[in-house]
């Protein structure tokens, strides 16, 4: 019945059954992808991330292709009145930039965390986390003025009435993971600047950068699908 | 290059692929400025986001540098939305043509 594993020298060492074995086959020293475990789990929450992230702009797309009233037009809802004029889409633009810069400041951060250079780590995250808490912020004064101009999730004044679900749901999920990870941001931010990793290494800085750069990228999806068409 | 500590790669790369991506971004505002319609602006608001998301994943997020087996384990999967896309919008054109055939004009009124 007992099963037997060849160990790293080459004998045969009896597999252990029930939940014993449950422990030992989960705790044991193998690995699949020669990166540290905590980078490894990170790529699988965003895949994982990437699946709830597609369900929405997938359900999106459903609705707005089977809906027979007219889609509100985004480059017009999402007009501010600038210097006397509308000029389309200009808050959605800036909070573009806004969110890439804070993924090239993250980006120098890792670089300059495999450096050792922790004040300058601490110093480019702290950045990092304003870019995305100005975004936040962006994306409250927006929601406002979509929820006074009388936009819900049920009904809307432009048009097609999904148009109001479809935006609360993957702007809100999306914000949702930007303020987390500007929390996130913070938090190793104070860690690194503290010394805490000197010993350990700085890996963390590259995970929580995977992360970040996820919640770009996903805007990038967001920016293309939802605003620009 | 990988390296058992991580990756690590010169600044000035980082910098590049920022201005990179911001002159995409600038590029796919601008088919909404110019307001190109149609098949065009499809193509190139599509274009530049699989570029961008692109250039985020393998430069900012490493991937490029990483070995295969990690590369395989976290790309593949989500090309097989591609199906689900593929049968959602099916669905959709189903639910439009069901209710222009329905609800829209000219449909015959329900009699009970």
């Amino acid at each position: 019945m007992a099963q037997e594993e060849l160990s790293p020298d080459g004998t045969a060492v009896a597999l252990r059954d029930g939940w014993d074995g449950v422990v030992a086959d989960w705790s044991a020293d193998k690995q699949a992808f020669s990166v540290p475990w905590g980078k490894a789990m990170m790529w699988i929450f965003l895949l994982s991330d990437t699946f709830i992230f597609s369900c929405f702009l997938t359900g999106y797309m459903t609705v707005r292709m089977s809906t027979t009233e007219p889609w509100p037009i985004p480059s017009e809802v999402f007009a501010l009145n600038l210097f006397g004029q509308d000029i389309p889409l200009i808050l959605i633009a800036i909070m573009t930039f806004i969110l890439i810069s804070s993924s090239g400041t993250m980006a120098m951060a890792v670089n300059f965390g495999y450096a050792r250079e922790r004040k300058k780590v601490a110093i480019l995250m702290v950045i990092t986390a304003l870019f995305g808490a100005s975004f936040v912020g962006m994306q409250v004064f927006e929601w406002s003025k979509l929820i006074e101009e009388g936009v819900r999730p049920w009904s809307n004044p432009m048009g097609a009435a999904q148009f109001g679900s479809s935006f609360f749901m993957i702007t809100g999920f999306h914000g949702l993971h930007v303020s987390v990870g500007v929390i996130y941001l913070l938090t190793v931010a104070f860690k690194v600047n503290r010394g805490d990793y000197e010993e350990r290494g700085y890996e963390i800085v590259e995970i929580t950068g995977l992360y970040w750069h996820f919640v770009d990228l996903v805007w990038v999806f967001i920016f293309a699908l939802f605003y620009l068409w | 290059m990988s390296t058992e500590t991580g990756q690590v790669h010169p600044i000035s790369l980082y910098l590049k692929i920022w201005g990179l991506l911001f002159i995409l971004s600038a590029c796919s505002y601008a088919v909404d400025y110019f307001d190109f319609q149609g098949y065009l602006r499809w193509f190139l608001i599509i274009t530049f986001m699989w570029l961008k998301a692109g250039l985020i994943v393998s430069i900012f997020m490493h991937m490029a540098w990483e070995r295969m087996a990690l590369i395989y384990a976290i790309l593949l999967p989500p090309m097989f939305l591609m199906v689900l896309v593929g049968m959602m919008a099916i669905e959709g054109g189903y639910t439009t043509l069901t209710r222009i055939l329905f609800f829209g004009p000219g449909s015959a009124p329900i009699v009970h």
